[in-house]
């Protein structure tokens, strides 16, 4: 018999920095992502992909691919075995283009062969005849085009209608009286580009067929049940009969929750009877997944002369690209956000997101509110000028608290610290300026400035930025756990947890076996292999959500456990087990009212976070160049359950936010991506980051289990932000465009 | 064609298409995947090993080009079962999320400290800025290699 230990814990208490169990094969290669793995006559998949962004597909013909050398499949949409279409709100997206194809990238056809190279050049072989159709390229004249969709995808699932062509979904919030007037007024037109993940790790996995007709898909993602429910219906098979896996992810930052090659390798495999191998180049990459929607943004803030905001007026778009993936809810949160953390009465915020014929949009870190929290603070810096005041008082003034409304109606009433984390960030000590002549590598452009300082000018930037925790809007926001507890060859309680929750390198792993080990007292903690087949869904890692979707998960299954545990009199004999599943929900969130936006019910969201963030750039006005010397922030993080994970989180968001503000930017020529590499597609080096100084906010969340927030997204809603507001103040620049160009700041 | 490579100190021999890099023989011939594929364009440095002690990107090297060379890749860095002092001070330092970039920053931290044992910040960040990171910020990179210095 074996009884549970009481003994002190070496790992596993919340609230302490633990090494993440998954660095040591990280570090030593052994770590195996979904681009690494391997099976017994495995084939590799290449995917065929539209040069058009809008055109009708005349006709395909495979027929050359078909005998080429090593090629044992070639599939076109007529092989689809059953629905036609996915996609993660609307199955607008075909597994293989019919009829037409929307954007440059789009998948046509397939092919399997023994080579990756074989499988290329059969690829290359299959002809396609397109006739070109009418481009719908500008967001701005979207809604007056041709539709690119016959179909109206939002039309009858309680969205404000909007019965004009190409709006995916149109949204407004009219809060008290918004024709309000203030003392004074200020009044901009933002934009910002289109900004890829660039995870490191390409779009990649490996699809298995079980034999009996069904299939096993390892692969990295965000969410294996919502990629299991989209696989299985367009396969025409019964879900069990579709396993999705858990590979090594690596990085994700929202371009995984859409689907890339699981429907693709699955009909390889099924058809050839093969394990089959797909994995994205860097180029095929950038077509191969969805990105930020660029936004233009026109705001007005009227606020009277003690800085009090009176009436906040602004007017989104985001251009959603080909298909909808996760356009509703991404315009939800720009709109729900686009006045920032602050009180204000009176706000008239209209968000619309359309198709066009660019690179599809979806989800990315931040999900809708870095663009609006861009223009927000643009706006509360040229506030503070209009006034005469410090920006930073501007922003105390007008700071929201518990017991304030948002612009919805909803009452904030758990943590939201937004004064605290402005106090702290402004008042973390700003590095001196650092003299010339120094070594150009600390030079804006660095080693390349020509100039040697001559046209340097400092600035300094402050900006403050929130965003949702959770999935909001009624969502059905639950994760289950399952705990398997039996004593171990030699009598040692030993726990198994399962979860399928994604972790994507922001430390998920850590957060399971503390949440096991502290709840189950016990050291002998593993965490199983993330699979459909074994646990119920966990629900994506997205929204800031899955430490406390996964916290609450398993504390209640290892409470459950120990329970059952004690039932039994608190030991387990030989060959007994304890195997449990719970189901984790956070509190209700409800639907807004569509025509003003105002909630119904209940709160639209069940938590918000805010981080404070002051930044010290350096310009070379002459040469256009930049440097990021300093980031200072202040973050409100609930409770911080692994404080180094919690760091990493907030530097490594930042560094996304830096690139958004001065160099990422996918062009597009007529719907064409025309830097589809890293080459022309930059991002921050470790010549580019600054140190950043990070407060923890510790104002625990009381909804959430242990307290915590979820810590992803804040810094990179605010950082693009706060560089912005330092390239400002350095030029004296209005810089209403990110990523800002040489251009813009040469004086 | 064949290849002979010793690759972390073991011979490897491998029937290769000329047309495939060294990355990919490592990856898909040899049966070591640690060297990892983020922009098989020279760009990322997530596929970096050294080459007859010299560091390069896997991915821009023909594997036809190491035949009779050496390698020695992320898999041959620690020795004995141990991890070595960088990969153990990547481990307490937080420096690795996704870890994708990790096995090429991990041999280009190995190469820059056989050169300069004591780098500075600036040596640090100049060393290291052909290794993409799209996780850390490079905060708890820098740190990492800072604590290896120092031991």
């Amino acid at each position: 018999m074996s009884a549970a230990p009481t003994r002190k814990l070496e790992l596993g208490r919340v609230g302490e920095v633990v090494k993440r169990v998954d660095a040591i094969p990280k570090v030593t290669g052994e770590f195996a992502y979904s681009s690494d793995l391997h099976a017994a006559g495995m084939l590799w998949g290449h995917t065929v992909r539209s040069p058009h962004p809008h055109a009708r597909i005349v006709s395909i013909d495979i027929s050359k691919a078909v005998g080429m050398a090593g090629v044992h499949a070639v599939l076109t949409h007529e092989d689809v075995p059953g629905d036609k279409r996915y996609g993660l709100e609307f199955k607008d997206q075909p597994v293989l283009a019919f009829d037409r194809v929307r954007y440059v990238g789009e998948p046509v056809a397939l092919v399997a062969a023994e080579h990756p190279e074989q499988a290329r050049r059969a690829a290359a072989a299959i002809e396609v005849d397109y006739e070109p159709l009418e481009l719908v390229v500008d967001p701005e004249q979207a809604a007056d085009q041709p539709a690119i969709h016959p179909q109206r995808w939002t039309e009858g699932h309680g969205y404000r209608d909007d019965p004009r062509p190409n709006v995916v979904r149109d949204m407004r919030i009219v809060r008290g009286d918004p024709d309000a007037s203030g003392e004074v007024a200020v009044e901009g037109y933002y934009e910002t580009g289109l900004q890829d993940q660039a995870f490191l790790g390409p779009e990649s996995g490996l699809a298995v067929p079980d034999g009996e007709g069904g299939v096993d898909v390892y692969v990295a993602t965000q969410w294996l049940h919502v990629d299991r429910d989209q696989v299985a219906p367009c396969l025409g098979l019964p879900k069990e009969q579709v396993r999705i896996h858990l590979a090594g992810v690596g990085g994700a930052f929202g371009g995984r929750e859409d689907l890339s090659m699981q429907i693709h390798g699955a009909m390889l495999a099924l058809h050839t009877n093969r394990p089959v191998k797909i994995v994205y180049s860097r180029e095929e990459s950038f077509f191969g997944h969805v990105h930020r929607h660029p936004a233009r943004i026109w705001a007005e803030h009227r606020a009277n002369r003690d800085g009090k905001l009176v009436c906040v007026r602004t007017r989104i778009l985001l251009d959603g690209g080909a298909y909808a993936s996760s356009s509703t809810a991404v315009i939800s949160n720009s709109v729900s956000f686009a006045v920032g953390p602050y009180a204000v009465e009176n706000a008239l915020i209209e968000g619309t997101c359309v198709y066009t014929n660019n690179p599809p949009c979806g989800a990315m870190r931040g999900f809708g509110a870095p663009q609006s929290c861009f223009a927000a603070e643009a706006q509360m810096d040229k506030l503070a000028a209009a006034l005469g005041m410090d920006p930073v008082e501007l922003r105390l003034r007008n700071a929201m608290a518990p017991g304030d409304e948002l612009p919805t109606g909803q009452k904030i009433t758990g943590s939201l610290p937004v004064a605290e984390v402005i106090s702290r960030a402004a008042a973390i000590p700003v590095p001196e300026a650092e003299g010339l002549p120094r070594d150009p590598i600390r030079l804006p452009g660095g080693a390349g400035n020509t100039t040697r300082g001559d046209g340097i000018r400092r600035g300094i930037g402050f900006a403050l930025g929130f965003k949702n925790i959770g999935y909001s809007e009624g969502f059905d926001d639950y994760a289950a756990a399952r705990v398997r507890l039996f004593p171990d060859a030699g009598g040692e309680l030993v726990a198994e947890v399962h979860f399928a929750g994604a972790e994507v390198g922001q430390g998920v792993t850590n957060v399971i076996l503390q949440t096991a080990r502290a709840e189950l007292e016990l050291e002998n903690v593993m965490l199983a292999q993330g699979s459909t087949a074994e646990v119920g869904s966990s629900g994506s890692t997205s929204a800031s959500r899955m430490t406390w979707m996964a916290s609450g998960a398993v504390q209640a299954a290892c409470r459950a456990v120990r329970d059952e545990l004690e039932r039994r009199g608190g030991s387990l004999g030989h060959g007994e087990e304890i195997d449990l599943e719970r189901v984790y929900r956070h509190p209700r969130t409800y639907p807004v009212e569509p025509e003003t936006g105002q909630i119904t019910g209940g709160p639209a969201h069940v938590a918000v976070a805010c981080a404070a963030m002051r930044v010290v750039v350096e310009v070379d006005v002459e040469l256009g160049l930049t440097r990021v010397v300093w980031v200072g922030t202040a973050q409100d993080v609930g409770k911080a359950f692994n404080p180094q994970a919690v760091e990493g989180q907030i530097e490594g968001g930042t560094a996304q936010g830096i690139g958004l503000a001065l160099m990422e930017e996918i062009q597009t020529h007529d719907g064409l991506i025309t830097n589809a590499s890293f080459t022309d597609y930059l991002i921050p080096t470790a010549l580019d980051m600054p140190p950043v100084v990070a407060e923890l906010v510790e104002d625990p969340e009381p909804e959430a289990p242990f307290g915590v927030k979820g810590v992803g997204e804040p810094p990179t809603v605010v950082s693009t932000a706060a560089v912005m507001s330092a390239l400002r103040d350095a030029t004296g620049r209005e810089l209403t465009r990110v990523p800002v160009r040489p251009d813009d700041i040469c004086l | 064609m064949n290849i002979t490579v010793t690759v972390n100190g073991e011979p490897y021999e491998a029937e290769i298409w000329p047309g495939e890099s060294l990355l990919y023989a490592l990856r898909e011939r040899l049966g070591l995947p640690g060297s990892k594929n983020a922009c098989e364009q020279g760009e990322c440095g997530s596929c970096s090993v050294l080459l007859d002690g010299k560091l390069v990107c896997a991915c821009l090297v023909l594997a036809a080009q190491a035949d009779g060379h050496e390698v020695v890749t992320v898999e041959g860095v620690a020795e004995n079962g141990q991890l070595h002092r960088v990969q153990e001070a990547f481990v307490d330092a937080g420096a690795v999320q996704c870890g994708f970039c990790t096995p090429g920053l991990i041999v280009a931290t190995v190469d820059l400290l056989r050169h300069n044992p004591q780098p500075t910040d600036d040596e640090i960040r100049e060393a290291l800025s052909g290794n993409v990171c799209r996780c850390t910020g490079y905060a708890k990179i820098l740190d990492a290699v800072r604590l290896t210095a120092q031991a």
